[in-house]
This record gives C-alpha cells, structure tokens and sequence, in this order.
C-alpha cells in the first residue's frame, strides 16, 4: 500500500479510536455527571455508579489505544497536540485520576467523610474531562495558532536541526478559540453526554429510578438536540468546506431528534442506539471537516500538521496496520461480551447492604 | 530558562514514574497469585483458598486502582514534557506503546471488570479465566513497555532519516526482540514476583504470629500458613530468576551502556582485575577524581561484567574521552555518581533484606509447623515496604545511569548510527518553566494525598484479616440456583 493510503487508513483509525471512547465513556461520564442530581439517596447513588461498574475500566481504554495509535502514525501531531494543550490536558490528566481511583475506592470505607470525598471525585472527575475534551476537538477544528519551530535534533558532530510546526499560542486561547466555537464544542459534548447517560441509566435500571432517567433523559435529549444543530451548522458553514459532511451533519441531527423522541415514548433501546449513532456522526462531521489536515494552522493553511507531514514512515504504519487489522476485532468482540454478560436491568433491591468499615477496628483484632 | 523547564520536567518524569512502579510490581505479581489462589480453590474446593482470593483479591483492587489511574499520565507525558523526544523516536517508540494499549490494556481492564462483578454471573472456570487473562495481560503490558524503555537503552531495528531528521523503524521484529528487553523483561517480572511473594508472605506471617499469640493457632494453620508457603515459594523461584537475569543485564549493560556500569561501580580509571567496592565515598559536584574507594574485593566486577576476573574494563575517565570524540566535546557524559552508585546497592540490599525474612519464615514454619515468632512479624513488617524500594531503586539507577541520553547511542560497530538524543534536546521546545511548574506541583500534592488513601486503605484491609465464612456466589454453586429475581448483586461499588 502507498504511503498516502495508510495515512488515510491510520487517519480513519484514530477516528475510530475516539468514536469507540466517545460513544462508550461518553454515557459513563454522563452518568458520574448525573449523580448530584438524579439519585435521591445513598442506595441510588449507587445503583448509579454500579450500571456503569463493570463496564467504565475498559471503556476508559480507547482513549489510551487513541493516545497510543497517535504518538505511533502520528508522532508530529501527538507532540504539537499535547504540548501545545498541555495545561488543559494537565487538567483532564488529574481529573481522569481521581474518577479512577474513586470508582474502586469509595465502598471500601463507609464513613460520611471518605465517601462524599469520593463522590465528588466521582461527579468532577467525569465533568471536567466530558467538558474539555469538547474544547479539545472544537479547537482542533477551529484551527489553532500553529507555526514553524526551529529545534536541534541532535549536537552530534554537525548539528541537525529541524522545524516542526508546533502551537505557539496559550491556555487561554484554547478557551476563546473559534470566537465561542471552542467552548460550545465543549457545550455539546457535555450536554450530549449528559443525555447519553441518562439514556443509559433508564436503559439499565428498574423502579422508580428507571422514570426519573427516563424523564431526565427526555428533557436532555431536546436540549442536546437544540445545542448539537447550532453546533454542526457552524462547524459545517464556517470550517468544514465539503459538501458530503453535510451527510453526517444530517445523521447527527436525525439520530439527536430521533433518540428525543425514543426517550419520549420510553423505547430505551431505541433511543441509547440513536445517541449512539449522533455521537459517531458527530466524530464523522468533526474528523471529515478537518481530513487531510490533523490540526490545521489559523495562521497560515501552509503551517496545517496534515496526515502527510506528521505521520510515521510506511513502515511504521505497515507494521500498525497488520496489528490494529487482528486485534481490534477481538477487543470489540470481548468488551460486546462483557456488555452481554452485563445486560440485565439492577435495581436499588440489587445493591447490597454495606456492612459498616471504618479505619478503626473495633472486633477484628484478636490479640487485643 | 530552557534548563529549568528541563530540570523540572526531568523531576516530574520521575516523580511521576518511580510513583507509579510502587503500585506495578505488585499488581503484576499479585494478580498472578490470586489466580492461583483462586486455582487452588476452584480444583480443590478448599474454602481457605477462597478466603485468601477474597482477601488478597480486596487488596489488589485497592493497589489497582491507583496503578491504572497514574499510568494515565505515563503514555501522555511524552507528549506534553517531552515533544521533541516525541517526535525525533515517535515512528519507533510510539509503536510498543500503542500495541500495549490495544493488545494488553484492553484485556486487563475489560477482563478485571468481569472478575469484579462476575463472581454470580460466570460459570466458575470462566470466571477463574477472567483473573487469568488479567494477569496475563498485565505481564504482557510490561513486556512492550519494557520495549519502549529498552530501545531508549540499546536503540534497535532503526535508522536515522536525515530528510526527515528523526529515527525511523526499519525492523520491529529486531525493536521486540532487543536483547535489552529480553534480559529486563524477566528481571522486572522477576521482580514483580518477589514483590507481590513477599507481600503475600510478609501478611501472612504477620498474621500467623498475631493469631499463634492470640491463641488461635488453628486459624493460624488453617489459613494464613498456607498462605505463607505459598508466597515464599513465589519469592524463592522470583529471587532465583531476578539474580540470573540481573547478572546476565549486567554483563549485557557493560557492552551496550558502559558508562552506566562504570558509574554503578565507580570504576574511575581503565584497569584489569577490577575489584568490587561495597563503599564508594566522592564529593558531590560528580567530579570522579574525588572518589575514593573502600572494602574491595579484587577481580570481582570483572568477574561479574564478562566472566573473568582478570578482564579489563574501561573507567570514566576513558569513557568520558571516547564519548567525546564520537559525539562531540564540551559535554559531561557521566551520569550522578552518587545516585547510581547507591541506587544499584540499595536495590540488591532492599531485595536481600527480603531474602532474609523469607529464610526466616522458611525455618519457623519447616515441617509443618507455625510461629508466634515476634521477630518474624517484625522482619516481615520491614520486608513490605523496602521491597518496593528495590524495584524504585532499581528504576532510578537504570534511568539516572543513562543520562545525559534519552536515548542511549548503540555502541556496537553493526549498531545504528546517529539514532540517539541527548535529554536536553527532548524536552518540549513550546511549553515554559512556569507550565511545567504547576504541573509538577499538581501531580506531586494530588500523588501526595493518593498515597495516603491507599496506604490507609492497603493498612486497614490487612488488618482486617479474611473473611470468616465467605460465602461462594457461584452460579454453579447448588445454594444459589435460586428463582428470586431480586437477588442483591455478589459485588457492587
């Protein structure tokens, strides 16, 4: 294969890569999110967090395999894109850290103070990445400041120096970028996923708790449906510049209307399916608007990191290929099992009683 | 200000690092031994082994959690503190990275969710091959983040484009089967079993002598002293692999990174029948003149280098005049004399110490017998934290020794040409002293408060002793075939 076809391959692959985190850490996010306001009391709470319990880890994980796949067929674009976005990441790093740690921590203490802690690690660590990864992809698509850098590669015997094309502006460009475009990106992901976990949650549980998702969901849907067309029309008049991604435009905003009104009429498998697929459109319209550019220059087209100037060499992307061809299918084959193995509704008479655990032992101790 | 942010980003990486290999050994190995653990209960059907899969499965979750959740920033910091090493080896480096993700990752944490929250809903033998596949998983995680790590040693299977001015992969057969990586891939699952072994055995003997003392010598029995045999027996076979496996890396390190293994045994000068120092004494400004040597024994570290004693081995001095010549003067070549040399010594030490307590516990608990030994209990409570001093230490000798590389220029004559990177030129050219300053300042509080929760954590479960009468959740038990829908979850958060 040509060097430019697995460009394209690795380009579509790293697509991919996201949508898989997307679509799947997108409704747990959404239900970390949701526990402030959807749980009424602690056994709700963590009927909540335990729809998501088995499944959070290994949804977590195409976001490192995109991480991964980019600093391997894409090493310029992977160094522009995390230096350059270093203290937004810094953030997300640090909130991805505490949801993980809460998740497996929380229970194992029972005392008020541990497990608020950790509940609030819980409800931030999944706001703050659902948000900022929105602004990530908003400013990806607005283009940000990316100009020629000179560096040396090495002092050897006759220096070796190279110019690369990094992003030279700060922070708080990232926020303003795309004059609110940036920032309504980061709108749309968090309203998205928050209608996304609701749909989730009603698709996963049982009871009372069941119509409070249901309704939530409702109601959301419509707002992400309202926040996702102004969205894709903006993306697609001001930075997209091909016609065909009007295509998933239009799917985005039809699988939005139609999950608001599967929510509507409580068909939770229906409506999970429809956000599923607006979030895999909007991936579409996002990585369409920007092909063959991976992170295009606002100061000049001629500094944009496309497929071509930051990807690997043939090589590399060869040997990638071969790897990604056998073994994507049997990471999707093994996480859709374990979604079969987990696919029964729980209910608040699932979750266990917590016998008391504090740091203090008050029995246990037999020498005492 | 371009070595500040240098320095800083230097300390983050290895703050944030040496962090997260406290956790890793003993997930690695700890996962493995709950397996076996619950192995031995699944073909036995004593409970005793599922009442120590329980318990040590408890404590591998805690330690899991913060091992996955500080990895995280492993596979991004590249990118962020490091972009210029990023893009000079990202065609190479990226590769073993990726494959991790997509063939490892994946499966641990697909495969440890299942384990988690299947107990009730897999067949037993399934649910046993969940843990398995976790543990497997996780060993082979290891094997190409060594990789990654080993071609920053004894870069291989690359060539430097001068079009595009950075390394490229020419063979990835030869990048995976870098000899370095085959020497460091059993030395630190080696490790990670010594690890996890004698958090095993140290637990179990703390316990045993506590309930020997306390009069319950046959919960002591039951239980915690096959629990004990277990972990020992873990940490005899580790300790036997970690020796061989760091000799034949140190015999390997002397040809691919002399001047690490120069550092490591302050060799100054060039010589034959070199002696091994146990004490090596110089003043901090890292000038090797100011080293003085004490307690040799002669011909030792030529021995240990090639096999012979006699051998002639190049000191730093030399080296520093070789590196010179071949890849340019007015550069200090040697790494942190103080810090390798005691880095190398505390690792052998922390790991010896362990050594010791299991002999001990092996002689208190020969032929069938239990302890109440107090020095057993004591020996234990100091085996547990200083082994994962020996794999911290052990990861701060190999990364200081390799400086000032990043990557480690291959000094074999058929080795890669022009493929290696000085640490200075692989920080990050766009991001200033005062980003990477809050980051490090970020990550060091957030990591400091971490570790108290799971220390507490760790500490609090340990105490807690197993469970009296777990109960067997599986779907293949009789007891449970029961009809009733509402039946609460085996496990929720």
């Amino acid at each position: 294969m040509s060097h430019e076809t697995l460009q394209t391959i690795w380009f579509l692959l790293i697509a991919v890569l996201w949508t898989g985190y997307l679509v799947l850490e997108g409704f747990d996010f959404g239900v970390g999110m949701l526990l402030p306001f959807l749980p009424r009391d602690d056994k709700e709470r963590r009927l909540a967090i335990n729809t998501i319990g088995p499944l959070w880890d290994g949804n977590e994980v195409w976001l490192l395999t995109a991480g991964g796949a980019t600093f391997a067929a894409f090493p310029e674009w992977y160094a522009t894109l995390f230096s350059g976005a270093y203290l937004a990441l810094l953030v997300i790093l640090l909130a991805l850290i505490v949801r993980v740690v809460s998740f497996e921590w929380r229970g194992k203490i029972t005392t008020p103070r541990w497990q608020k802690a950790w509940y609030w690690g819980l409800v931030v660590g999944s706001w703050v990445p659902a948000v900022l990864w929105g602004v990530a992809f908003g400013n990806l698509v607005a283009g940000m400041k990316i100009e020629p850098v000179t560096t040396t590669v090495s002092n050897v015997a006759g220096e070796t120096t190279r110019t690369t094309l990094q992003y030279t502006g700060n922070f708080f460009d990232l926020l303003t970028n795309g004059h609110g475009f940036a920032l309504l990106t980061g709108v749309l992901t968090a309203v998205v996923f928050l209608a996304h976990g609701a749909i989730f949650m009603s698709l996963k549980t049982s009871g009372d708790f069941r119509d409070r998702a249901a309704t939530a969901a409702s109601r959301i849907s419509v707002v992400a449906l309202v926040v996702g067309a102004v969205w894709a029309i903006w993306l697609q008049l001001a930075y997209s510049g091909k016609m065909w991604t009007w295509a998933p435009l239009v799917v985005a905003a039809l699988a939005l209307a139609s999950s608001a009104w599967f929510t509507r009429v409580r068909s939770e498998g229906r409506a999970f399916a429809s956000s599923a697929v607006a979030i895999v459109a909007a991936v579409v319209l996002i990585f369409g608007s920007l092909y063959p550019n991976v992170m295009p220059s606002n100061v000049d087209p001629a500094y944009s990191l496309t497929i071509h100037n930051a990807s690997s060499s043939a090589y590399t992307l060869t040997m990638m290929t071969w790897v990604a061809v056998i073994f994507t299918p049997i990471v999707l084959a093994y996480q859709a099992w374990t979604y079969w193995v987990f696919r029964k509704r729980i209910s608040v008479k699932h979750i266990p009683e917590q016998p008391p655990v504090t740091f203090t032992l008050e029995n246990a101790n037999p020498s005492r | 200000m371009a070595a500040d942010a240098l320095d800083l980003a230097r300390w983050q990486f290895g703050i944030t690092t040496v962090y997260h290999f406290i956790f890793v050994p003993l997930t690695i190995g700890l996962a493995t031994l709950v397996a076996i653990m619950q192995t031995l209960w699944v073909r036995g059907g004593n409970k005793r082994w599922l009442r120590l899969t329980k318990f040590f499965g408890k404590l591998l979750l805690i330690n899991f959690a913060i091992g996955v959740a500080t990895g995280i920033v492993q596979e991004f910091q590249f990118g962020m503190n490091w972009s210029e090493y990023s893009r000079f080896v990202g065609d190479v480096f990226g590769a073993p990275l990726a494959m991790e993700a997509l063939v490892a990752f994946f499966v641990e944490s697909t495969f440890l969710g299942l384990w988690i929250f299947g107990w009730d809903k897999l067949p037993k033998r399934l649910h046993l091959a969940t843990i398995w596949l976790v543990a497997a998983a996780s060993t082979v995680s290891a094997y190409f983040i060594l990789t990654a790590n080993s071609w920053m040693q004894h870069p291989v299977g690359a060539t430097f484009n001068p079009q595009t001015g950075r390394a490229e992969m020419v063979d990835l057969a030869k990048v995976l089967t870098n000899p370095t990586v085959l020497a460091a891939f059993p030395h630190t699952i080696g490790a990670a079993f010594l690890t996890a072994g004698t958090f095993v055995a140290a637990v179990c003997a703390w316990w045993m002598v506590r309930l020997v003392r306390a009069g319950d010598a046959a919960k002591a029995r039951d239980v915690y002293r096959p629990g004990l045999q277990l972990g020992l027996v873990v940490m005899v076979i580790a300790a036997l692999v970690v020796v061989v496996t760091g000799d034949v890396q140190g015999k390997l390190m002397f040809q691919q990174q002399p001047m690490k293994m120069a550092s490591a045994e302050a060799i100054v000068d060039s010589g034959d029948h070199v002696p091994m120092t146990l004490l090596a004494i110089g003043n901090l400004s890292n000038d090797p003149a100011s080293v003085h040597r004490y307690l040799e024994i002669p011909g030792l570290t030529s021995f240990l280098a090639t096999g012979s004693f006699d051998a002639h081995l190049t000191g730093i001095t030399d080296l520093q005049q070789q590196y010179e010549q071949k890849y340019g003067a007015g550069i200090n070549y040697i790494p942190n004399l103080a810090v390798t040399f005691w880095s190398f010594r505390l690792m052998i030490g922390f790991a010896l110490f362990a050594g010791l307590m299991a002999l001990l516990a092996l002689w208190l608990t020969r032929r069938g017998r239990i302890s109440g030994n107090l020095w057993l209990s004591r020996a234990a409570t100091w085996a547990l934290p200083t082994i994962f001093l020996a794999s911290s230490a052990g990861w701060v000798f190999t990364e200081m020794g390799r400086q000032p590389w990043v990557v480690a220029p291959n000094p074999n004559p058929e080795g890669v040409d022009m493929v290696w990177q000085l640490t200075a030129r692989g920080v990050s050219a766009q991001v200033g002293p005062a980003t990477v300053v809050i980051s490090l300042v970020c990550f060091t509080l957030l990591y400091g408060v971490l570790a108290v929760a799971w220390y507490r954590l760790m500490h609090r479960y340990t105490i807690g002793g197993v469970e009296d009468d777990p109960v067997d959740p599986s779907p293949d038990n009789p007891d449970n075939r029961t009809d009733e829908v509402d039946k609460p979850l085996s496990f929720a958060y």
